[in-house]
């Protein structure tokens, strides 16, 4: 092709393309803006057009997740050659020596649980470990209603809440708590456990932010897990650090869009056993406008003069708490989780909360066996009273007494968690292994003298990156249970058999720090 | 349309059945149990003596091994029981002999509505994987249909705005969980809100509709009515007994009365209620050990554990399998807890078409090859998870073609059994059972007891050491609930019946009855021109209803006929495929299914429902003479177009052919 008749070609080609771009409506309205623009101000055009282009390769790009940046293109053979390289490791890591004695040394229970228990060795011993405070698991008009819920209803409702699950005896207990607390609605789940760890995603969306207690159980640090927002932790039960931490959320989140703010924190906690000064929370709260949610899994049915939990003791209104999480399965002995709140909270996790729209409802039996219990609570408060006395008794025998440990538990409250006191801690620079090491010998000891307690169990925190607290550890206790169905001198005997069996673990020569076997 | 058998007429006990049936309110006076010192001694498989032994099998073979009778009763001697049934085989069941009391014939009924008397013993089937395993054709509806339920999505979301707009002007109380007030952000998202304001609330009467009484064969609703466009309801104090084809409950034992019942009864006089602490604690007991033994015998894994909830088992199963660094690879429609779970153990997820072995096989060889992101260090482990038998679309997953996969690329497999444990296979063990497969193969089983057991909670079983470690690091185990007695002892009854251990005879009649019945009802859905998801032994049976409107307008057709059905429309299905959902049961009856067909028949086609093309089964019978392996042949040699026709038959041939037809593959 000769050099002018390229030219000539090139002209014209490009006249054809500007005179039929030009009858593209809005074409000229176009060219006018990019000359105006251009000669006002180059640098933009040319920003613009690398937006074009940009946008446009953006458009044509068939995945971003997974091809970003650093693919790899490799041809087939490599490919085969990689994966018959590739060795995965072992899909669960060898058992360490610790979690096998745990394993090897679970107690396992022949029969009824109750105050006395058999064990597999045949032994029969007084049980300090159950939450069977109420001595409910062996009432006969417990059972007596069970039996005859399973004759009407049978056992599992087969089939999640919304697709024919809830039957009668859910509404009925949902409106018993509901009533008991005074609450305006009230939501029943089938696992206590799963419950706080549902409700916290189905609020607290991306974006959100939640303030909570240092120490929160297991179960909300999986609702932190699961939820997308943002978490800032205070001291344990510090309220003067809560305040601190809320004033610098309202301070760094001045300029930004409202969001969604929670305090997380709970009413007994699970791993230290003390009790939280809801009204002054309540004030905070209020001040600086978070939403509250309150776990009262181990004071719902414990505290307050009918047991109507921790609101009850303080004398609080439960309708401040705008969240207030329980359980069935711990105090009431029966089964389930409930959330108590507005009308418009509970509707809203009963679409939203995974693990009670994609999970089976609750038993029958377990749902009227949890209004049974919640009702005698209510109505004969004289068993708490009971409790009460027996706890003061074991008390007696331990806190004071004891040169080892103390109770760091309220003192209302059945769960009593003992800690290694501080000074044996330091003098013996016990490590954190350690001392739940010795808390077990503790256990096994008390077990071998015919008394039964355990001692609370710590959990490698999950990986994933959300409501990660590095700073804080579970503190190592040992976990005794009161109960009901134990008169006073049995408590005072099996105190004093907890007292003697940590005296002689802790002094004995073996158990000095140094002669502690170096298992890992 | 051909017809081979001759007609008789399916209704005869159909239409009078529930009306007989006392309400579920008022229970009937229980029975005295008998407390027999050691009943419960029998669902221990511990050391016995020879006596004992031979006293209970003495015991056993006097129990009458149909599941009608309570253990107790009169004696009652029905059609299904009696050997020489083939003469009155076109009778409706009766009883030959009238129990003289009122209050027998009530209980009878009773037992009855949980569990239909089988009515003929030709109603059975063995469900397992024959031949060649393919995926189901998809149908599709013709394209008017999807035009218009796109329309009525647009539509309906119009509506939604503008009654929003004028909504938070005049009535702005209605809007006040989605508006800031007082220094509060709103409680929910306004846009997240709005499918449930504006689309789920117009249909939310034919969602969580309360219930008494067992979720058997019959389930008893608790009458409601709005005022308010289903903003608030009203019981009327009337209750209303419909046939049940929404519970999960596979096997039938959703009863309160019989063997499991009884030592259900048992077990809370001597165990109380509850186990009062976490397995970790102490509340592991004699009766824990004795339920995960049998699990993991049933299932063929060396060692099990369960949990009291099986949405928990797997939210909390995965941190301790895998975490950072490591893949998992879930298939797109896996169930929210298995992604609730994946998601906390810290793992990378990646997702593959629904049970598309290609798409899982590119991924693999992608992901390995390229390693994990930025560093391209090898992943540690990748575990493909998929489960046995998907609830909204009623497919198995392709076990075969992922073990072919499993030995090329070395992933760890967990299979999700929660709806295939129990209801399919021909001894009820799943899909490793349904597709003859070793147990072995497979790294994690898991499932839930929630299902075929009629009980709650769910279990994983795998090898000895992995459940240790699981044991040791699972966060359910160690601060949950453990499983409650009541609980433990319905799952080991239910085990024990359907491996033949407890009632002989028994477990096999429920097993081979779901598997007639989910066939029964599949082929004739087919025929009938709906549209059916899912595989043919499949007890979960999805029909396709496309446009929104006919959701509630099929739920409530069906009400009124007596009929619970579950309906799942966008966001648990694609925008487009709304669907109603059966769950057959082993409790069902050929009678109640062939009620169910007429309603379908009937209802299909006033709302338009019979879509199918013929391309995904339904077919007319061969001519004579001419065997399925023939057919390319016969459809060459005789000019017959490949194209499908599409199936219309009538209700009277679907019904007189059904119950020969199943026996063989499903066209
Ligand atoms: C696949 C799958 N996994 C787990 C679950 C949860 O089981 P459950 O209802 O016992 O909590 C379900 C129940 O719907 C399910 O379909």
């Amino acid at each position: 092709m000769e050099f002018q008749e390229a030219q000539r070609f090139v002209q014209q080609s490009m006249h054809d393309i500007t005179s039929t771009f030009q009858k593209v409506p809005g074409s000229a309205m176009l060219i006018r803006y990019i000359q105006s623009s251009y000669q006002n101000d180059p640098v933009r055009s040319a920003i613009e057009l690398i937006l074009v282009i940009f946008f446009v390769r953006y458009l044509l790009a068939s995945s971003y997740a997974t091809h970003s940046g650093n693919f790899v293109t490799l041809t087939e053979s490599e490919i085969d050659d990689l994966v018959e390289e590739w060795t995965p490791e072992p899909l669960v890591a060898p058992t360490t020596a610790f979690e096998k004695a745990e394993s090897d040394n679970l107690p396992i229970i022949v029969g009824p649980t109750g105050p006395k228990s058999r064990l597999t060795n045949g032994r029969t011993v007084t049980n300090l470990a159950s939450y069977n405070f109420y001595n409910f698991v062996g009432n006969e008009q417990v059972k007596e209603k069970a039996i005859q819920t399973l004759r009407t209803y049978g056992v599992g409702p087969c089939g999640p809440p919304q697709f024919y699950g809830t039957q009668d005896v859910h509404m009925k207990t949902e409106a018993a708590i509901a009533s008991c607390l005074g609450t305006e609605g009230c939501i029943v789940y089938a696992h206590a456990f799963s419950t706080i760890s549902s409700v916290i995603p189905a609020f607290c969306k991306r974006g959100d932010i939640i303030v909570a207690d240092r120490a929160v159980n297991y179960s909300i640090r999986k609702g932190f897990q699961a939820a997308r927002s943002q978490v800032r932790y205070y001291e344990h039960n510090n309220l003067e650090d809560l305040e601190r931490v809320l004033q610098k959320v309202i301070k760094d989140q001045a300029k930004k869009p409202l969001t969604r703010r929670f305090i997380v924190t709970e009413a007994l906690s699970e791993t230290l056993g003390d009790c939280v000064d809801l009204p002054k929370l309540i004030e905070l709260k209020q001040r600086y406008k978070f939403r509250l949610m309150l776990d009262e899994t181990w004071s719902f049915g414990v505290l307050g003069r009918t047991g109507r939990g921790l609101t009850e003791a303080q004398n609080v209104d439960p309708t401040q708490v705008d969240m207030l999480i329980g359980s069935l399965a711990g105090p009431l002995c029966a089964g389930g989780g409930f959330c108590a709140g507005t009308t418009d909270v509970v509707d809203h996790q009963r679409i939203s909360a995974a693990s009670y729209t994609y999970s089976a409802a609750l038993p029958a039996m377990l749902a009227t066996t949890a209004c049974e219990t919640l009702n005698m609570l209510l109505t004969t408060p004289e068993i708490l009273v009971q409790c009460r006395e027996n706890i003061k008794a074991m008390r007696a025998q331990l806190d004071p007494r004891s040169d080892w440990v103390h109770c760091t538990s309220a003192i209302d409250n059945p769960v009593m968690l003992l800690t290694l006191k501080p000074d044996v801690v330091n003098s013996r620079r016990l490590s954190i292994e350690e001392q739940e090491r010795l808390l077990q010998e503790c256990v096994d000891e008390t077990l071998a003298n015919g008394v039964l307690i355990t001692r609370l169990k710590s959990m490698p925190t999950a990986p994933g990156s959300n409501g990660k607290d590095t700073e804080w550890k579970l503190k190592p206790a040992l976990k005794v249970c009161m109960t009901t169905g134990l008169s006073k001198k049995e408590i005072e005997k099996a105190g004093i058999t907890i007292r003697h069996a940590i005296t002689k673990v802790l002094t004995r020569k073996s158990s000095s720090k140094l002669a502690l076997p170096n298992v890992v | 349309m051909p017809q081979r058998n001759p007609i008789r007429n399916p209704f005869t006990s159909s239409t009078n059945a529930p009306a007989a049936i006392p309400s579920g309110e008022q229970p009937l006076p229980r029975r005295p149990s008998t407390s027999k010192g050691n009943r419960l001694a029998q669902f221990f498989s511990s050391p016995k003596t020879k006596e004992q032994q031979s006293a209970q099998a003495a015991l056993r073979s006097q129990i009458n091994p149909s599941i009608s009778a309570p253990s107790l009763s009169l004696p009652t001697i029905s059609l299904s029981t009696a050997k020489a049934g083939e003469s009155n085989m076109d009778e409706p069941p009766t009883t030959l002999f009238q129990p003289p009391s009122v209050a027998e014939a009530r209980r009878q009924a009773k037992a009855d509505a949980q569990f239909g008397p089988l009515g003929n013993q030709s109603h059975r089937y063995v469900s397992k994987q024959e031949g060649e395993f393919e995926e189901p054709l998809m149908d599709e509806a013709p394209l008017y249909f999807l035009l218009t339920t796109y329309i009525s999505y647009l539509v309906l979301i119009a509506f939604g705005h503008i009654r929003d707009f004028f909504g938070k002007r005049f009535t702005p109380d209605n809007y006040r969980q989605l508006t800031a007030a007082n220094g509060y952000a709103a409680l929910n998202s306004d846009f997240d809100n709005f499918y449930v304001r504006r689309l789920k609330l117009r249909i939310d009467d034919c969602f969580a509709r309360p219930t008494t009484g067992v979720p058997g064969r019959y389930i008893t609703l608790l009458d409601r009515k709005t005022d308010d466009f289903n903003k608030n309801y009203q019981f009327t104090g009337t209750t209303t007994e419909t046939l049940n084809m929404s519970s999960y409950n596979y096997l039938g034992f959703a009863q309160s009365e019989g063997p499991c019942a009884d030592a259900v009864e048992e077990i809370v006089k001597k165990y109380g209620v509850s186990t009062a602490s976490p397995r970790a604690d102490i509340g592991t007991s004699d009766l824990t050990l004795e339920v995960e033994a049998q699990i993991a015998r049933f299932v063929g894994k060396p060692a099990a554990m369960v949990f009291s909830m099986g949405f928990a088992t797997n939210a909390t199963a995965f941190p301790g399998l895998v975490g950072k660094g490591s893949l998992i690879i879930s298939d797109e429609l896996n169930h929210a807890s298995i992604r609730v779970g994946a998601r906390l153990s810290g793992a990378m997820i990646n997702s593959f078409k629904h049970n598309d072995m290609d798409a899982l096989e590119k991924l693999l060889r992608e992901s390995i090859s390229q390693g994990q992101p930025r560093t391209h260090r090898p992943w540690k482990k990748i575990l493909v998870v998929v489960e046995g038998l998907y609830s909204m679309e009623g497919t198995m997953c392709n076990l075969p073609g992922l073990l072919k996969l499993k030995k090329r690329y070395k992933f760890s497999l967990f299979v999700d059994e929660a709806h295939s444990i129990g209801a399919l296979g021909p001894r009820g063990r799943g899909v490793c059972d349904y597709f003859n497969i070793d147990p072995a193969e497979i790294d994690i089983l898991m499932g839930t007891l929630t299902k075929s057991f009629g009980a709650n909670g769910g279990y994983v079983a795998a090898e000895k050491h992995i459940i240790d470690k699981l044991r040791a690091t699972n966060a359910a185990t160690i601060y949950g609930e453990s499983p409650t007695p009541p609980v433990l002892m319905q799952i080991l009854s239910s085990l024990k019946i359907i491996t033949g251990d407890l009632v002989p005879g028994q477990g096999e009649e429920r097993l081979q009855r779901i598997a007639f019945n989910s066939r029964y009802l599949r082929l004739g859905l087919k025929r009938l021109g709906y549209i059916v998801y899912g595989h043919d032994d499949s007890p979960i049976i999805p029909i396709m209803l496309y446009n929104p409107a006919k959701m509630p307008a099929f739920s409530h057709e069906m009400l009124r006929r007596k009929i619970s059905v579950v309906i799942v429309g966008y966001p648990a299905t694609p925008l487009v495929t709304s669907r109603a959902r059966f769950c057959v049961s082993a409790a069902h009856n050929k009678d109640d299914l062939d009620r169910l067909l007429a309603a379908c028949d009937e209802v299909g086609d006033v709302l338009q429902l019979k879509f199918s093309t013929g391309l995904a089964g339904g077919a007319d019978h061969l001519p004579d003479g001419v065997t399925p392996e023939m057919e390319k042949e016969w459809q060459k040699a005789n000019g017959v177009q490949a194209v499908a026709k599409a199936p219309r038959w009538s209700l009277r041939e679907v019904i007189a052919n059904g119950v020969e037809d199943v026996k063989y593959q499903l066209r």
